[in-house]
This record gives C-alpha cells, structure tokens and sequence, in this order.
C-alpha cells in the first residue's frame, strides 16, 4: 500500500483531484478552498487547467450573482442564460455579461441581440411572470435573486405552440466571520403546452448551509415537486405560476423546519440517546465491584 | 499541511474519505501526519474466534493486521505483534464488556472496542471505539433514518498511577444522517467535531469508572452541541436565508 502512494501522480491526475475539491466547495467557499489548494498543489499551471474548467460548473451549479457594470444590477451565472462560456444573459436588463469565472466578477456588458431574445409574444409571458416573481421574492428573501428565462421555444410568434420558461431564484448568505455560510436554491421549469391550454410545473429545491467553527458540520436538502394550472393571459397566468411557486416553497420551508424540530427528539435518538435507556447515568462506580458483563447486567437489571 | 487541513475543514464531511485519499496522494510525504490528524469514519472486521465483530483503528493495527479485544488475535495472523501486559489486557477485558453494556444504554445497538497499550512514561493510553448504524436498515429502532451513522472516538491518556492521577481525554464524533420522505424530499446533515478534557481524578475509584465517567460527560456535551450548536446553526442560516414568517395557506384536512 505505502508503494502505491508514492508513485508520483500524471498531470491529469492531480488535475482530476484539484477539479474535485474545487467543485464540491461548499457555497461561498470555493475561493478559499482554491486558496488551499494552490498550495497543496504547489503546481499553478496544473491549479490553473483544473480552475478554468472547475469554476464553471461551480458558479452555474451554485447560481452566483454577479454585479454587471454599468448601473444594469445583477446577473444570474446559471446554464439556462448561458450564450457561451462566458456570455450570461440577464433577461430583465436585456444585457450580456461578459463573466471572468475564476475571479468570479462580469467585466463586461454588451446588449442583447435580437436572436438572443425570445419573441415579442414569448416576451409578453416572461416579462409578466418576471413581475410577479421578482415581488415573490422580494417578500420571501431578504437577499433573494431572480431571473425567468426562455429555454425552449423562443422564436414562438403566436399561440399554437409550446414553449418553457425557467424561473431561477437563488438566495446566498455568506458570513465567513460568524463561520457560517449558506445558499437556497430553487429552479422551476414551467412548460407552456399549447394544445392541452396547461401548465405544468416541475420545481427543484435546494439548501445548502455549513458551519465551521471548531468542527465541520453541513446540511444539504434536496426536494422536487410537481404542479399545473391552467395556460391563460400573461398576467392572469404570472399571477397563479407565481402563487403555486410561492404555495410549494413556503410548504417546503415549513417541511425544513418541521425536519429540525423531529432532529432532537426523535431522529437524533436513532444514534445515540440522550440518557440510557434506564434514564439516570451509568452507573460506573459500581464497576470497580463488577467486572463481569453479566453481573453488571444484572445489577442494572437489564439482563439479556 | 495546515491548507491540507484547510481544505479538510471545508470538503462536505460525508466525502471525508475520498477527500483524505486525495490528499494522500497529493501530499505523499504527509501521509502519517494526515492520517494522524484526520479522523474517519471506523470500519469494522469480524473476529471468527468470538462471533463477534471489532473497529479497527490505528491503536490496534500492526502492519495490515488489527488485534481483535475480544480473542486478542491478530487478524490476519501476524507473527511477533505486540500485546497490552498481562495487568493491563485484565483491565481492557474488563473496559470491553462494560463499554458493551454503555453501548447498549445509549446506542441500544452498535459495535464497541477499547483497546490499550502501555505509554513511554509509566502511565497508559486507552482508546474507547463506537460505531452505530442507525438507518432503518441497521439498527435504527425507531426506522426514522434513511442512513445515519455515528462514529466516536474515544482516547484517553492516563498519567502515572499516583493518588489523584491524570486523564487527558480527546474526543471526536462523526456522524451523518438523511431522512427522506415524499412531501419534504432528502434532508441530511453530516459533520465532525473534536473536543479535549483533562482531568485529576484518585485513583482509589478505579481507571474504568474514571474514565467512563470522563466518556459519559464528553459523549453527552457532543451530542449536545450537535444537536444544539451545530445543527442549530444551520438552521438559523436557513432562516435567514427564507425567513419562515409566512404562514402557511390553509391545507385542506386531508387526513
């Protein structure tokens, strides 16, 4: 086994390791661990090659939210406002921002073009839905970004053809200080199918939190969940998307909690109880007595 | 080594193996401080003498081979291995059945192990193993964990017998647990936290009732700052991020 580990590792190797350690950064976390790792690495072209392709997926998977320049606001990095590698649309400014991954800043902004854009018709429900959801979130987060992208079927002109638009709430709150950080995610894909007049919700929610100080102990939830209403106006269908979602999401906060509250008494006992089963201490200074298994058993009466 | 353990402290603790194995083979020459300085989670062999099974660890491993507390054999067999003194393996015999019953009380299930070895400086050192599976698979009684594993580690270093003598304890904990059910979907939490405690104790009590108790007081302040602490903490984090303050529509009573 010691052989083993001293073989010296290829390039991709270390590379593949680096890749690993920066992806699964907790939120807010990865520019410390890509701090670390430099100097576990002690190789900055091998650190680089696995930086430039792990940022990335790091801050689409994380949803980070970029300030643009320009006075334009923030911009969503996610996959579904991917133009390319590193061209992020923000549909609610009809920017393009130029993103530096690995510094995790937009340098740039250019406008959109046309083709970037969904049709007018598309527009009319995106932009309505973009309303309701950006008050949603407002209320529910205190440091809530959202945006609503079309990602199937944008050229459509009028009615008599489906098409999806993808709400992205994303909420991060970093307090490195207090050793403490955290994100919420949740991603909805809305399908707009024309020929039954529906819509059908698919939501995907996401916590993640981590504390640090003295220990290392994170949490991370997943939940998905399914909906439909019927497919009418923009605003009449904005307003029941943005209620179904609001409905699902404060369900699911509840659901977090209620999971939190059942942890202490019942979860928690599944490992280790908080008293024995006898409810008072063991009793240890009988075992100077008892050194055998069974007389203790019996004196505690709990034999087998 | 301090990035190294850097990165330790951030990667998610239930990928701690895989990322120690990582670091392993980034840091070669590191490998016996990194071993020593991380903890993970205990596996377990089957001791064919005895029916029963053990936890293996760095205390009770010579070469590729791990000595059994119950049969005190090395499996596999290992030619000239060392053994605890005869004095001392009475008392480890002793510490095994007894922390089998403390196991019983607290983990109602679970695989226990002490081990002890004599020091450089008169005195001993002895390391109390837990490990409980509480999944619904495992020895979950209440069924509620769709995993959930709980990994101590106990050592405590005993200075030389005198009237008081003295016990540095340090303890570590791991543990992770999911709960899954259709209308909130997977929730898990998993971390790792280490504490120290020394204390002067006379020795007319006995070692093992000094040390059980000292083993006792640190399990229960673990678990407590688990539960309260650490998993508090993250849930205010997730309070602050979607303050729960909205009340909830009506639910129709469907049940």
């Amino acid at each position: 086994m010691a052989e083993e580990e001293e073989t010296e590792l290829s390039d991709d190797q270390k590379k593949g390791i680096a890749k690993w350690f920066l992806v699964n950064a907790p939120a807010g976390e990865i520019q410390y661990v890509s701090k670390d790792l430099k100097l576990v690495l002690n190789d900055d072209d091998v650190y680089n090659e696995a930086a430039s392709e792990a940022f990335p997926v790091y801050n689409k998977s994380h949803l980070i939210s970029l300030k643009m320049p320009g006075g334009f606001g923030d911009v969503l990095v996610t996959s579904y406002g991917e133009l390319q590698d590193n061209e992020y649309l923000d549909p609610k400014t009809a920017q393009v921002a130029i993103v530096d991954h690995v510094k995790q800043a937009c340098t740039k902004v250019r406008p959109a073009t046309d083709e970037e854009l969904p049709s007018a018709y598309v527009e009319e429900y995106r932009c309505a839905l973009e309303a309701e959801i950006l008050k949603y979130v407002a209320e529910a987060y205190p440091k809530g970004s959202c945006s609503v992208y079309c990602t199937n079927g944008k050229g459509v002109e009028e009615p008599g053809s489906d098409f999806d638009l993808v709400v992205v709430i994303a909420a991060a709150r970093l307090s490195p200080q207090n050793f403490c950080n955290g994100s919420w995610r949740t991603i909805w894909n809305i399908e707009f199918k024309d020929d039954i007049q529906r819509l059908e919700l698919n939501g995907k929610l996401l916590v993640g939190a981590h504390y640090f100080e003295e220990g290392n102990v994170q949490l991370d939830t997943k939940h998905e969940c399914r909906d439909s209403t019927m497919f009418q106006s923009p605003d009449d269908t904005a307003i029941s998307v943005a209620n179904l979602i609001r409905r699902h999401e404060t369900a699911y906060m509840a659901s977090l909690e209620e999971s939190y509250f059942k942890l202490s008494d019942n979860t928690f006992k599944d490992l280790r109880r908080k008293l024995p089963i006898t409810r008072t201490l063991f009793p240890w200074r009988s075992t100077r007595q008892f050194s055998l298994k069974r007389e203790i058993s019996e004196e505690l009466g709990i034999g087998k | 080594m301090e990035a190294a353990m850097g990165l330790m402290r951030r990667m998610p603790p239930r990928h701690s193996e895989t990322a120690l194995s990582a670091l392993l083979s980034l840091l070669p020459h590191n490998s016996s401080d990194l071993l020593s300085q991380v903890d993970l989670p205990l596996q377990v062999l089957s001791d064919d003498d005895s029916g029963k099974r053990f936890i293996l660890c760095e205390y009770n491993r010579d070469a590729d081979s791990y000595r059994s507390p119950w049969s005190n054999k090395y499996h596999p067999r290992l030619e000239d291995a060392p053994y605890p003194s005869s004095k001392l393996r009475q008392l480890e015999i002793e510490a095994n059945d007894i922390f089998t019953v403390y196991c019983d009380q607290y983990y109602e299930g679970g695989i226990s192990s002490v081990y002890m070895w004599e020091d450089d400086n008169e005195g001993f050192v002895a390391c109390f193993l837990v490990k409980k599976d509480g999944s619904k698979t495992g020895q979950g009684r209440r069924g509620y964990l769709e995993e959930g594993t709980w990994d101590a580690i106990h050592v405590i270093e005993v200075g030389p017998e005198e009237e008081t003598t003295r016990y540095c304890l340090t303890s570590t904990v791991m543990l992770s647990l999911t709960t899954d059910d259709v209308s909130s979907g997977t929730f898990s939490l998993s971390g790792s936290i280490r504490r120290q405690m020394n204390m002067n104790l006379p020795v007319a009590d006995g070692h093992l009732c000094n040390m059980g108790k000292m083993i006792e007081e640190m399990e229960g302040k673990l678990r407590n700052s688990l539960d309260q602490v650490y998993f508090g903490k993250t849930r205010e984090m997730v309070c602050t991020l979607r303050p729960p303050s909205e009340v909830l529509p009506m639910r129709l009573p469907d049940s």
